[in-house]
């Protein structure tokens, strides 16, 4: 890209101060007592729908990779996926400390009596995890399980889904939407991972042939090999349609 | 009749009847003052109509949410299913003028004009505890009359055993209802001896006044022991009927949404627990209070259940 390394650093800082911003104007409502006539819930709510939405940008800067072939979204990962877990925490702060109000007995009756509640949880546990080993330094020491790793995030999104659907009373509209929206990003990533697949599977079928050549194993025994793989490869391009 | 109310009550939650008395004269300078600055309909009905309404005999002295968080935040999906959206689009609705269908089993069916209804009805205030079934409460003092007097009027047959209650149905105005969230209309009942019981209410006003649009005017029911999605509003029709009715929020989850759906803390929602609730109007280091089975007037009522699994008939 066009920016040199100062310039980086300047969108970084304007990326990192507007997504501190919904945090600062809840804090500004608060301090106003704008939050209406149930604040701890406002707060909740909304530190959860920022939690989701900083979810879905991350999850779309491999797609905007991909798509516009560039390679500067990557250079936002960790910064989003730590505000994933800055309003997450705070979301999960405002349960335990507001709205159960530190109380181990209210904490004993109502999580185990709420699957929603139980599932927000397991996604919070998903994203320990990858905040802990976010730094550049955990990123070089866990080498290649860093990516398989990275990868919870995905299982988080699904969890964190399930944990809006089973919260709403009837309108379903809004969790729609966020469905919708990771459903798409997800999807994108399984067809690249297919097309990939595929272009393997071409090359592990030449090699297959040759293998069976050179060892002059029967040439039945390579259709059958070949059509394992073609049928590997037919189900990707399925799954793709 | 003169109703006793349980007086288990913190003394904490008690206001000083000088404050609270004067509480009228606040709201009503306030309301003065900002009527310059506010949008002119929200929630503002004319001043102070009942103002000087009687208070009514089981008016129990709770401490009063404030208006402002009993006005700006309603359940009210008719027209939206976010609780301050609903406030703002509830003010299209037009109430007058307002009339009420009676048919079923009774004598004297026919089309009431609420200024009829209004003029056999003499109004006092109630101050009563609204529980709702997603664990929060306010205590609001309505302005109504009791829902058994009005009903005897209309003379139910022994056939009577439940009355049906249905909310308007304008999907131009309420725009909520041109979605499929409930099956509109909004349809509530009660069995006939709750409908009789005098703490069963229709309320007309609040806070000395008429009751905002977003809050059910012009006439919606208030029954204090049972969740508030109960408590219907802008109702427009009543139903005598021998079998029990189906209503709205149990056709759409009845393993969650009870015909009774008595506040209890003993019976939890298949999705949360109902031990707690958030006081509307408390600081937000205050812990929820505890729930209180039939929301605390359970001496009044307990004994219309006393041969009932209120697990089983939640």
């Amino acid at each position: 890209m066009l920016l040199g390394r100062k310039g980086w650093v300047s969108v970084k800082v304007i990326i990192f101060s507007l997504s501190l911003l919904p945090f600062g104007l809840l804090v500004n409502d608060a301090i106003n007592d704008r939050l209406g006539a149930n604040p701890i819930e406002t707060l909740h709510f909304a530190f959860g729908d920022w939690a989701l939405r900083f979810l879905c940008i991350g999850l779309a800067l491999t797609p905007i990779k991909i798509i516009t072939g560039q390679s500067w979204p990557m250079r936002f990962r960790r910064m989003i996926g730590l505000f994933v877990f800055f309003y997450a925490s705070l979301h999960l702060l405002i349960f335990i400390a507001l709205d159960l109000s530190l109380s181990w007995a209210a904490f004993k009756d109502e999580v185990p009596k709420s699957p929603y509640i139980l599932m927000g949880l397991l996604t919070y546990a998903l994203l320990i995890p990858l905040a802990v080993t976010s730094t550049k330094n955990m990123q070089k020491r866990l080498g290649r399980n860093w990516i398989k790793l990275h990868r919870l995030i995905y299982i988080a999104g699904l969890t964190a889904l399930i944990h809006y659907f089973w919260l709403v009373k009837a309108d379903y509209t809004e969790s729609l939407i966020y469905a919708v929206v990771i459903s798409i990003l997800l999807a994108i990533r399984i067809i690249v991972h297919c097309r990939k697949t595929r272009k393997l599977s071409l090359r592990d079928l030449s090699r297959v042939v040759l293998r069976s050549d050179k060892a002059g194993v029967s040439a039945q025994h390579g259709v059958v090999e070949m059509q394992a793989l073609r049928n590997r490869v037919h189900d990707c391009s399925r799954r793709k349609h | 009749m003169l109703i006793k109310t349980k007086a288990n009550i913190l003394s904490s939650e008690i206001t000083d009847r000088a404050v609270f008395e004067s509480r009228r004269e606040f709201i009503k300078a306030a309301t003065a003052f900002s009527a310059g600055f506010l949008l002119p309909s929200l929630g503002q009905a004319e001043t102070g109509k009942y103002a000087d309404v009687p208070v009514g005999p089981s008016s129990a002295k709770l401490a009063v949410t404030d208006r402002e968080d009993v006005a700006g935040y309603t359940n009210y999906y008719e027209f939206s299913t976010n609780k301050q959206d609903s406030t703002v689009l509830a003010q299209a609705l037009k109430i007058k003028p307002w009339s009420v269908e009676v048919v079923g089993e009774v004598a004297k069916p026919g089309v009431y004009d609420l200024e009829d209804i209004l003029k056999d009805n003499p109004v006092h205030e109630r101050i009563y505890r609204f529980r709702c079934v997603e664990a929060w409460s306010m205590v609001v003092p309505w302005i109504g009359f009791p829902l058994g007097d009005m009903l005897k009027r209309f003379k139910p047959t022994s056939k009577a055993k439940f009355v049906e209650f249905t909310t308007l149905y304008n999907p131009e105005i309420m725009i909520g209802q041109r979605s499929g969230v409930l099956d509109w209309p909004y349809v509530e009942g009660l069995r006939i001896d709750e409908a009789m019981h005098p703490l069963a209410i229709m309320a007309t006003g609040m806070y000395g006044d008429e009751l905002p649009k977003q809050n059910g005017a012009p006439l919606r029911l208030i029954v204090p022991w049972k969740y508030g999605f109960k408590s219907i509003k802008a109702i427009v029709k009543i139903r005598f009927m021998e079998n029990m009715p189906e209503t709205a929020w149990h056709k759409s989850a009845p393993n969650e949404n009870g015909f009774y759906a008595n506040v209890n803390p003993e019976v939890s929602h298949p999705r949360w627990s109902q031990r707690r609730e958030r006081v509307l109007g408390s600081s937000i280091f205050t812990p929820k209070r505890d729930t209180e089975k039939f929301n605390g007037y359970g001496a009044e009522v307990a004994g219309l259940y006393s041969d009932m699994d209120l697990k089983r008939y939640f």
